[in-house]
C-alpha cells in the first residue's frame, strides 16, 4: 500500500514553488541587464552624471571657509557621501519607469497572463537590478573620490556603505513600483521624479551640513531620509567606523549610526507594508 | 463537453458597457470564432478568460476551474496571444521565447526543444536572432502566436491574430491553427474578418452590444437564414418612405422572407428568396407599383448576411458607428493592469 506524508509532499511543494520563483525571478532580472547591456547610454549616463557634479560642486566650493565643514574636511571629502546617496536615491526613483513602459505598452500582460509562482518577481527583479546599478555607480563615485584624494573606506566602511544603500534603494525603488501602478501614465511619474529629485537632494546634508543651513531647512534636512543615508556612507570614509557615534545634530537632538540605520529599516518595511495591499491588488 | 463556460458577465468602463449579459459556451477541442465589429465586447471577453481583468458580474470557468478564484491553475491552461502584439524591442525573438519559457516554468532541455520546434513550424528561423525591434507586424505576430504555443496549452486564445497581416504571414498562421484543432487544441479566436470566422471555426458566436446574439455552426447559421441573398435597390439613393413601401411589397411576395431594410446603405432592401423564379417575376411586380429596378445582386448567404439579418446593420456599418462611439483612452486606463 503506498502512503503520502503531507508534510513531505508540502515541503516539495515549497521547494518547487521556490524553484519556480528564482527561475522567473532570474529571467525578468536577465531581460533587465539585457536591456542595459544594448542600451548602455542610460548607464554612461548614470555613472557620469555624478562625476560630473563631483568635479564641479568640490571645485565650486573648494575656497569656502575652513569652519565650515565639520571635522575640517575638504568639501570633496565631504561631498562624495552625498553624491552616492543621491545617485543610489534617484536610480531607485526611476525604477518604476520600466514597469510603466511594461504596462502601457502591454508587456506587463503578457507577465500577468502566465503562471508566475509569485508575482513579487516582478518587483524583486527590479529591486535586484537598481541595487545592482546603484552600488555600480556609487563604486564609480568612490573610485574618482579617491583619484581626486578624497578617501577611500575601510571594508568595514564598505559593508557599512553596501548596507545603507541596499535599505534605501529597497525603500525607494518599492515606492516607485508602487507609483507605476497607481499613476496613469508615464508622463506623471516622470513628472513625480522630476518635482521630488533636486528637493529631496537640496533638502538634505548631501551638500551642506545642517549646522550652515537656515532653521526651517535644518528641520527638514534632519528628517529627510536622505540624510540618515548620507551620514553613516560619510562616517564609512573616516576610521573607525563606530555605529555609537553622533552623526547628526539635529534640531530635536543627536542621532547615532544605529539610530539611522534603524530609521532607514523602519522606513524600508513601513513603505513596504504601505505599498504591499496596492501590489497584491494589482498583482493578485 | 465545455472547455469555457461565461455565464451572465457584465463590464462596463466608466459610463460605457462593454459586455452586457454575455454567455458563452466553447466546446474542448473546438476552433470556436467570436464575431463582431471592433468594439462590441469581444477583447474585454477574452482579457476575462485571460484572468487580465475581472468582470463586474458573472461567471467564468476555463478547463473546469473558476476563472475568477483559480487564476493560477487557469493561466497553466492557456495560451494568449493579444491583439497589440506586446514584444520586448531590445530581446531578439529567440531571447523573448526563452524569457516566456522560463515565465512558464519549462526546463531547459524541454525549453530549447519547444523552441526550435515552433521556429522551424513558424518559418522564423532567418530572422528569430534578430532584435524584435526589426521584425514586421507579421513576424511580431508568428513571434507572438509561438509564445502563446511554447507550453503547449490545452487552451489558445487569439484577439484578432491576423489583423492588418501580410498574406503569406496569414497563410501560415491559418495553417497552424488547422493544424491544432487536429490535435484537440481548443481555440478561441476573435475576429471582425468574416472570411477568417468562416474558413476556421467549427462552431462561432456573433457578439454585439457586449451579448451573443446568435450562435452555432457557421453553416447552420447560413442555412437558417433559409435561401439565397438580394440586395435590391430601387432608386441610386432611396428614401425611408420609399424603401418601407418596396418592403411592404416584397414581404408578401411568394418565396421571399426576412426583408430588411439597410439604412446605411441608402435604404437598399436586403432579403431571401427560396429560388431564382422569385427573380424572375421581381421586376414585374415592382413595376406594377411604378417602382423600377435600380441595382440587384444575388448572392449565396455569407456571415455577413447573417449578421444583418440578426443586427440589421453589415459589419462594417457597425464598425463605422461604433468606432465614433468608443472612448480608447478610458478603456486602456480601465483595463491597465
Amino acid at each position: 500500500m503506498i502512503t503520502t506524508n503531507p508534510s513531505l509532499h508540502k515541503e516539495k511543494q515549497s521547494r518547487n514553488n521556490f524553484n519556480e520563483m528564482l527561475q522567473e525571478t532570474s529571467a525578468l532580472t536577465w531581460r533587465l541587464f539585457i536591456q542595459l547591456i544594448r542600451r548602455p547610454s542610460t548607464l554612461f549616463a548614470g555613472i557620469l552624471q555624478p562625476l560630473i557634479w563631483l568635479l564641479l560642486f568640490a571645485a565650486l566650493f573648494s575656497k569656502a571657509p575652513i569652519d565650515f565643514l565639520p571635522g575640517g574636511s575638504s568639501y570633496g571629502e565631504f561631498l562624495g557621501a552625498g553624491l552616492i546617496v543621491f545617485t543610489a536615491f534617484s536610480g531607485a526613483l526611476n525604477a518604476g519607469l520600466p514597469l510603466m513602459f511594461d504596462r502601457e505598452f502591454g508587456f506587463l500582460n503578457r507577465l500577468l497572463v502566465a503562471p508566475l509562482s509569485s508575482r513579487s518577481s516582478i518587483v524583486i527583479s527590479s529591486v535586484i537590478y537598481i541595487t545592482s546599478i546603484s552600488l555600480l555607480q556609487s563604486f564609480a563615485i568612490m573610485a574618482t573620490s579617491a583619484l581626486l584624494g578624497y578617501g577611500w573606506p575601510s571594508l568595514r566602511g564598505f559593508l557599512l556603505i553596501a548596507i545603507t544603500l541596499l535599505l534605501l534603494v529597497f525603500a525607494i525603488t518599492g515606492l516607485s513600483l508602487g507609483l507605476a501602478f497607481v499613476l496613469p501614465g508615464h508622463i506623471e511619474l516622470i513628472a513625480i521624479i522630476f518635482i521630488a529629485n533636486l528637493p529631496v537632494l537640496f533638502a538634505s546634508t548631501a551638500l551642506a551640513p545642517i549646522s550652515f543651513m537656515p532653521k526651517w531647512l535644518g528641520w527638514i534636512a534632519s528628517i529627510n531620509p536622505l540624510t540618515f543615508a548620507i551620514e553613516p556612507i560619510r562616517m564609512a570614509y573616516n576610521n573607525p567606523v563606530d555605529l555609537n557615534a553622533i552623526l547628526i545634530n539635529a534640531p530635536y537632538g543627536e542621532v547615532n549610526g544605529y539610530s539611522c540605520l534603524g530609521i532607514l529599516l523602519i522606513l524600508t518595511v513601513g513603505l513596504f507594508f504601505l505599498i504591499r495591499p496596492l501590489l497584491n491588488r494589482k498583482l493578485a | 463537453m465545455f472547455f469555457i463556460q461565461l455565464r451572465d458577465l457584465f463590464k462596463s468602463y466608466g459610463s460605457i458597457r462593454a459586455l452586457n449579459g454575455l454567455n458563452l459556451q466553447v466546446p474542448k477541442g473546438s476552433l470556436y470564432g467570436l464575431l463582431g465589429p471592433n468594439g462590441a465586447g469581444k477583447s474585454t471577453a477574452l482579457k476575462i478568460i485571460c484572468t487580465l481583468l475581472a468582470p463586474d458580474s458573472g461567471s467564468v470557468e476555463v478547463g473546469g476551474f473558476n476563472a475568477l478564484l483559480d487564476e493560477k491553475e487557469t493561466r497553466r491552461k492557456l495560451g494568449y496571444v493579444a491583439q497589440d502584439v506586446a514584444i520586448d524591442k531590445i530581446l531578439t525573438g529567440r531571447e523573448l521565447l526563452h524569457l516566456q519559457g522560463d515565465l512558464y516554468h519549462l526546463d531547459k532541455k524541454h525549453k530549447k526543444k519547444r523552441i526550435e520546434e515552433l521556429i522551424h513550424r513558424l518559418d522564423m528561423h532567418e530572422w528569430i536572432d534578430r532584435r524584435c525591434g526589426s521584425f514586421s507586424g507579421g513576424m511580431k505576430r508568428r513571434l507572438d502566436l509561438a509564445s502563446g504555443l511554447l507550453h503547449e496549452p490545452e487552451l489558445l486564445i487569439l484577439d484578432e491574430p491576423t489583423v492588418g497581416l501580410d498574406i503569406e504571414s496569414r497563410s501560415v498562421i491559418w495553417g497552424l491553427l488547422k493544424e491544432l484543432r487536429k490535435n484537440e487544441t481548443t481555440i478561441l479566436l476573435s475576429s471582425h474578418y468574416l472570411e477568417e470566422v468562416d474558413e476556421l471555426a467549427d462552431e462561432m458566436a456573433i457578439i454585439d452590444q457586449g451579448k451573443v446574439i446568435a450562435s452555432g455552426k457557421p453553416d447552420d447559421l447560413k442555412k437558417e437564414l433559409g435561401g439565397d441573398r438580394v440586395t435590391l435597390r430601387v432608386r441610386e439613393f432611396s428614401d425611408e418612405v420609399e424603401a418601407e413601401s418596396v418592403r411592404k411589397l416584397i414581404k408578401n411576395l411568394n418565396g421571399v422572407s426576412n426583408v430588411v431594410v439597410n439604412q446605411k446603405q441608402g435604404y437598399s432592401l436586403n432579403f431571401l428568396v427560396q429560388s431564382n423564379d422569385v427573380i424572375s417575376n421581381l421586376s414585374g411586380h415592382l413595376s406594377k407599383e411604378n417602382f423600377e429596378v435600380f441595382a440587384l445582386s444575388h448572392s449565396r448567404p455569407s456571415l455577413d448576411d447573417v449578421y444583418l439579418q440578426a443586427t440589421g446593420k453589415t459589419l462594417m456599418d457597425a464598425e463605422l458607428e461604433l468606432a465614433g462611439k468608443r472612448d480608447f483612452k478610458l478603456e486602456n486606463k480601465k483595463s491597465m493592469r
